[in-house]
């Protein structure tokens, strides 16, 4: 997967729990909760989405990780290196 | 049923404010004079003036990127005064609605607070409310003033507002010179609006308290319905009588203590019990502006050495999910007490407390409309895992039914199902849901207050709840009403039909679901439906936001309904949870 790959990914699993979300509409570097009107459910929901359509394990404690799009690209290509 | 007690040998009891729970009872009086001055915002900030904890820590603010500011019981009396008097600058007079949509700043604190101070009326909306939700709220409580932020405004406000008759002032909480807004902020703002970090710079620091009586109105919360829009519930000054007095039996406050109340202040707990009560007990309150996330939270407890920490269910679930790893790093030896509030806790969490955290969750029970803490596991009392414990000294509770005259009598027996009720005349009792009389006047037959909540009392006393009498659903200890999610589906164009229940959820309690039928001219093929689905998701969140919009959406050919029409969503959950259907009489035309 590239960079790219991921973010489609990122964004396919937000649109799994927020289906009106729009990529171009939202902030990148903001709290992703706020962004797309996320409750906790919600974003348990999208990591374990993400989880599934990258392969790529995210543990709770990983959870900090995911709080902005960019922070989730970041740990997501770093764990795909 | 002993071996489910969770008995409290070790307990020293000089750390309860409860020593004898039977003798409390006996003795307790309100001591409350409606004709007396009382003021909410005076007994939780500017009492402590002059006294030996004006300068201690009131409010702790936690931001979401590690920022961290004290107020001092004297700073906050002076913001409170500043908030007060930029009202009056704007001439408002006491009795105006000042409502919040925003999430846990300072200034929501404040605002509230100083709201009180002047006289006026507060109610707090919760800012993960969509635009529907809001609107409706703010056209029942006919507001007069919005706090929120400008970036809120703009994602939700800023079109429709100028269409509500009372509403002439929305004042912005974020600066100006906020990086994240300063663009927009090069343009003049919207007629109506203005920044309140500008006003509160020219404002009275020593603007003084109103002199608001007893039963002046001080608070209206929203809660919703079962077939109709939410009810404006009205709470007046006096509420603050059963606000301390609960929180320091309920929940053991002592002045010494560091309380954590992690409930939004756009849910009651949040406004009673994390803004009101922890202040009138001179307590240092945490204010954490972030969402739940497990890390954080251990961080927070052991970091501040909290001592009395108030949460709800949904939350115990997701810590327990998390497992015990992660709670092993943190040391959360400052915990004397921990309780629970929402939805009922179940056995399996308090069992898990008392193993993982080192002490037991103790459960409690209230409603928007009771104001305060009604029944609770004490400190001082042996808990048992499951139930919502024993009614606060004050409180007078029983379980009735109706009788074939239609008088409501009390069911002596224990364990018998029947419908909780509490004695009427408690300070914080509501004193009407607004312009709604003839609803209100409902809600009381025979000198009780009939709660709605099915529940049963054990021989010992204690009470268990059961259900809710009506199809209201509780989703992570917020009460939604499934008329207003019926209503906002039913605007789509593809949509005939939606009856909304609430299904089984191992973390949230209950989760909603949506039964849906299709206009004729819809396309049924697979993809379409599929399409459709998500479709409808959006559109639900985009109106409702996410706290209310249905979780899952199903479709139907048909949906079950009585003669007159009405969806029969009681049958739509027996089915879905495979349990007997019950009386079916009206039923006419059935679910396909």
């Amino acid at each position: 997967m590239n960079s790219t790959e991921i973010e489609r990914l990122i964004i396919e699993a937000i649109k799994e729990v927020a289906p009106e979300v729009e990529k171009n509409t939202i902030d990148f570097d903001e709290d992703i909760r706020e962004e797309c009107d996320l409750d906790s459910m919600d974003f348990i929901n999208y990591l374990a989405a993400l989880q599934k359509s990258t392969g790529i394990k995210i543990i709770e404690g990983d959870y900090p990780k995911f709080h902005s799009i960019n922070s989730a690209l970041a740990f997501l290509n770093d764990k795909n290196s | 049923m002993s071996e489910n007690i969770i008995n409290k040998m070790s307990y020293n009891s000089s750390d309860t404010n409860l020593h004898d729970y039977q003798q409390s009872c006996d003795d307790f009086n309100w001591q409350t004079d409606p004709k007396k001055t009382l003021n909410i915002a005076y007994q939780a900030v500017d009492k402590h003036l002059n006294t030996s904890i004006e300068n201690k820590v009131a409010l702790r603010w936690l931001g979401k990127d590690e920022q961290l500011i004290d107020y001092s019981y004297r700073d906050l009396a002076e913001q409170t005064s500043l908030f007060a008097s930029v009202l009056a600058k704007l001439g408002f007079e006491q009795g105006v609605r000042v409502f919040s949509l925003v999430g846990r700043l300072p200034l929501l604190y404040i605002s509230a607070l100083g709201t009180l101070k002047f006289g006026g009326v507060f109610t707090p909306l919760f800012s993960a409310f969509g635009p529907e939700p809001i609107r409706s709220r703010m056209e029942i409580g006919e507001v007069n003033v919005l706090v929120t932020t400008k970036r809120l405004y703009d994602k939700k406000i800023a079109t429709w507002w100028h269409e509500l008759p009372h509403l002439n002032v929305i004042l912005f909480i974020d600066s100006p010179e906020d990086e994240k807004i300063s663009v927009a902020s090069s343009h003049p703002l919207d007629k109506g609006c203005y920044w309140l970090t500008i006003l509160l710079t020219d404002a009275d620091t020593r603007y003084p308290c109103a002199k608001t009586h007893a039963n002046d109105m001080a608070l209206l919360h929203f809660t919703s319905g079962t077939t109709g829009q939410p009810k404006g519930v009205i709470h007046v000054h006096q509420a603050v009588v059963a606000h301390q007095s609960s929180a320091k039996y309920a929940l053991n406050l002592k002045q010494d203590d560091i309380y954590w109340c992690t409930a939004d202040p756009g849910w009651v707990t949040g406004t009673s019990y994390g803004i009101i009560a922890p202040l009138c007990l001179g307590v240092t309150m945490i204010v954490d502006e972030a969402e739940f996330e497990v890390e954080r939270w251990y961080h927070i407890l052991q970091q501040q050495k909290i001592t009395i920490w108030y949460t709800a269910p949904t939350a115990i679930r997701m810590l327990m999910k998390a497992g015990t790893a992660i709670r092993e790093q943190y040391d959360l030896s400052a915990l004397t007490f921990i309780a629970s509030v929402g939805e009922p806790l179940n056995a399996e969490a308090v069992r898990w407390s008392e193993k993982v955290l080192g002490l037991p969750f103790h459960d409690n029970w209230w409603q928007t409309e009771t104001g305060a803490i009604m029944i609770a596991n004490f400190a001082s009392q042996p808990i048992k895992p499951g139930s919502m414990g024993l009614p606060l000294p004050g409180i007078t509770a029983a379980i009735v039914k109706r009788n074939a005259q239609g008088r409501i009598e009390t069911i002596e027996q224990a364990m018998q199902i029947g419908e909780l009720a509490l004695k009427q005349g408690w300070p914080s009792m509501f004193r009407g849901y607004l312009h709604r009389e003839e609803k209100y006047q409902q809600c009381f037959q025979d000198g009780w207050y009939l709660t709605g909540d099915l529940a049963k009392r054990d021989a010992q006393g204690y009470y268990w709840f059961v259900g809710r009498a009506d199809d209201l659903i509780k989703s992570s200890g917020h009460l939604i009403g499934p008329f207003e999610i019926e209503s906002a589906l039913m605007e789509h164009e593809a949509v005939a039909e939606v009856g909304v229940i609430g299904i089984p959820d191992e973390i949230t309690g209950q989760k909603v679901k949506a039964y849906v039928t299709l206009n004729p001219d819809v396309e049924c093929t697979e993809h379409n439906l599929a399409a459709l689905q998500k479709e409808l998701k959006g559109f639900a969140r985009k109106k409702l936001g996410a706290a209310v919009a249905p979780k899952e959406i199903v479709f139907r050919k048909n949906l079950p309904k009585t003669r007159s029409g009405k969806i029969m969503r009681r049958l739509l959950k027996a089915r879905e949870l495979n349990l007997p259907e019950g009386d079916i009489s009206t039923l006419e035309s059935d679910e396909q």
